[in-house]
């Protein structure tokens, strides 16, 4: 039995190099379709991000993108997705932090000024709190929106429906009523992968 | 509605007195239902507040409840301006999960429609800014050519617009030979055109006082706001991702990555215009590519290009994919991936996040122009009311994407 030591794609060196930096921030590093996603601590965020933005080797200076997921079936339902760019080093990272309803994480307004609408919208969308961001109002949504839109238990036809009023002469707001019940197909084949026994199958066999 | 305009600040309270003002959404320089909170101390903005939003049809939600195929048809209406290169980013997204190899020939395909797009939307963007700033002709002598484009587009997919052309895997239908000799013919005479309307406004004494020295961003402002496209490259940053990152055939074409100088208004006017005239160019390479690359535009004997019409008529197998790939669709993942393109705009990316099912898990749209209007306080700031329609304009905002 040889050992060959396979030389470690760029990915795996730039995962293994900031996981050694910042011992205790990364639980776990996944590299998928040539991808490098860390999963970290909520509460490290900020020195991490600080991190991968300052350090020679990273020089993570722009924030692409900064979105939620939402997993309603996790006891830590929400992830909140950090997209990074070096535009000096040509490389992407993922960052993935995990929360809840109740647990803010906190903003990263102060590593990336971009984050502001971000994360904004993260609060619109899912209501995922914001731990520090100055100005955390509702952005995509209508004045006076009520629920988080992005949530999976939200229906798609929202809640309520606007139109104009032409007797109060103003726009007003009411419980939506569809004239057809929602369809909501499900196509998912049960021709692959069915494990059901149907009536009858015992005969095949016998 | 709740309305913070309303509360003016009275002379009494503040010994600084300033104005609020609404800007929009009406407003025809506002590049859509974009509505300003501006703060004014005389004429000078202290504060800009946008409010978006007004545009919001919740496109990613939507996204969730349809499968691959059908969600395609949302991303022309985010950039209507430019719809094929958003397609674009999307399939490249379930091509990089799924590990489809596109076809040659779908590629070059792709790569001439995705310039046609960046002449289409750099057009519109060059002529109303300067119509924003008071020039009337360019938007006339602008959209004569983006008429002619659209053609093209309704030529190839059948609609002006929302195309629905890009598909996982290559592109819907060949194109015939006529139409690419047409388009090598358009590519010929739009230089011409492109002089004309430079000849309005390059050396055009009003629209330099309007522009040079407006909206000044520095690499280091564009790098905290997480700006792309000619942003950056306007601040003197030669970043695109066709020549960085490139994807489909870019690293084997000829073309050259304009750059500002001084990250002002006018030096993104002037990477619009030069980018139009190598995006020219790359048409030009891409309709010689085509005369002599035939083949198919979608993967042969794939789970998500439809059978040849001839099969199924044959085929109990094809009738059935057939009727599959429409209802059902593909399943793609489970796993994530982003993928992005140059937009006309900047970034175009997708996060995909797929469950292995036929629909998306979870989509997010990265719209270049989100980030670029996010800076508009910063970049007001100081400024004249004047500029601030200045500013807004080179932004190159479009609703579509910003609200989803």
């Amino acid at each position: 039995m040889t050992d060959t030591v396979k030389p470690l794609t760029p990915l795996e060196e730039l995962a293994m190099h900031v996981t050694g930096a910042m011992p205790g921030a990364v639980d776990n590093t996944v590299i998928a379709f040539d991808e490098l996603t860390l999963e970290a601590k909520a509460d490290q965020i900020i020195p991490l991000l600080i991190f991968l933005r300052d350090d020679p080797r990273c020089l993570f200076t722009t924030l692409v993108d900064l979105c939620g997921v939402d997993y309603p079936e996790r006891a830590q339902r929400f992830d909140v997705v950090y997209h990074l760019l070096s535009m000096r080093r040509n490389k992407r990272i993922r960052i993935k932090i995990r929360t809840d309803e109740n647990t803010p994480v906190p903003s990263v307004i102060s590593v990336y000024p971009a984050a502001d609408w971000n994360e904004r919208e993260a609060f619109d969308m899912y209501g995922i709190q914001f731990a520090g961001h100055p100005d955390l109002r509702r952005i995509l949504t209508d004045y006076g929106f009520q629920g988080f839109p992005l949530r999976k238990e939200f229906p798609l036809t929202g809640h309520v429906e606007v139109r104009y009023d032409p007797e109060q002469q103003r726009v007003v707001y009411e419980p939506v009523k569809l004239p057809q019940a929602f369809r909501n197909f499900d196509f998912l084949s049960p021709w692959e992968g069915m494990n059901e026994i149907l009536p009858g199958d015992e005969k095949a066999k016998g | 509605m709740a309305d913070d305009a309303t509360n003016l600040p009275t002379a009494l309270e503040d010994e600084k007195r300033t104005f609020t003002i609404n800007f929009g959404p009406q407003h025809p320089a506002a590049h859509g239902v974009l509505r300003l909170v501006l703060e004014l101390d005389g004429e000078v903005v202290e504060r800009v507040d946008p409010h978006i939003g007004l545009l919001h049809r919740g496109t990613e939600k939507l996204i969730e409840y349809k499968t691959y195929l059908q969600a395609i048809p949302y991303f022309d209406r985010l950039d209507y301006v430019a719809p094929m290169n958003q397609e674009h980013a999307f399939c490249l997204a379930i091509e990089k999960m799924l590990g489809i190899e596109v076809p040659r020939r779908a590629s070059i395909i792709r790569v001439l429609f995705s310039e046609i797009g960046r002449i289409l939307n750099h057009l519109l963007n060059v002529t109303t800014q300067a119509m924003d700033v008071g020039a009337l002709t360019p938007p006339l002598w602008g959209f004569e050519e983006r008429e002619k484009l659209m053609i093209f587009y309704e030529r190839a997919s059948g609609a002006r617009l929302h195309a629905n052309y890009v598909r996982p895997g290559g592109v819907h239908q060949d194109l015939t030979p006529q139409l690419v000799a047409d388009i090598a013919k358009w590519a010929e005479q739009f230089p011409k055109a492109l002089d004309d309307i430079e000849s309005l406004l390059t050396g055009n004494r009003i629209f330099k006082q309007r522009n040079v020295d407006i909206g000044v961003v520095s690499a280091e402002d564009a790098y905290a706001w997480g700006f792309s496209g000619v942003m950056v490259r306007g601040s003197g940053l030669a970043w695109d991702l066709r020549r960085s990152q490139p994807y489909e055939i870019y690293n084997e074409l000829k073309f050259r990555i304009p750059v500002g100088k001084n990250g002002d208004c006018y030096d993104r006017y002037l990477c619009r215009m030069d980018e139009m005239r190598e995006s020219n160019e790359i048409i030009k390479q891409c309709c010689a590519l085509l005369a002599t690359t035939p083949g198919p535009v979608m993967p042969e004997r794939s789970k998500v290009a439809p059978p040849r019409r001839g099969e199924m008529k044959n085929s109990m197998e094809a009738l059935i994919h057939h009727f599959k790939l429409y209802t059902e669709g593909f399943h793609v993942g489970p796993g994530e991936v982003y993928a992005c393109v140059e937009a006309p705009k900047g970034e175009f990316g997708v996060y995909l996040v797929a469950d292995g099912t036929n629909r998306p898990y979870r989509l997010k749209i990265k719209a270049p122009g989100f980030p670029h209007l996010q800076a508009m306080d910063y970049l007001c700031k100081g400024h004249m009311l004047a500029d601030v329609s200045a500013v807004l304009g080179s932004l190159d905002i479009v609703f579509g994407e910003i609200d989803r």
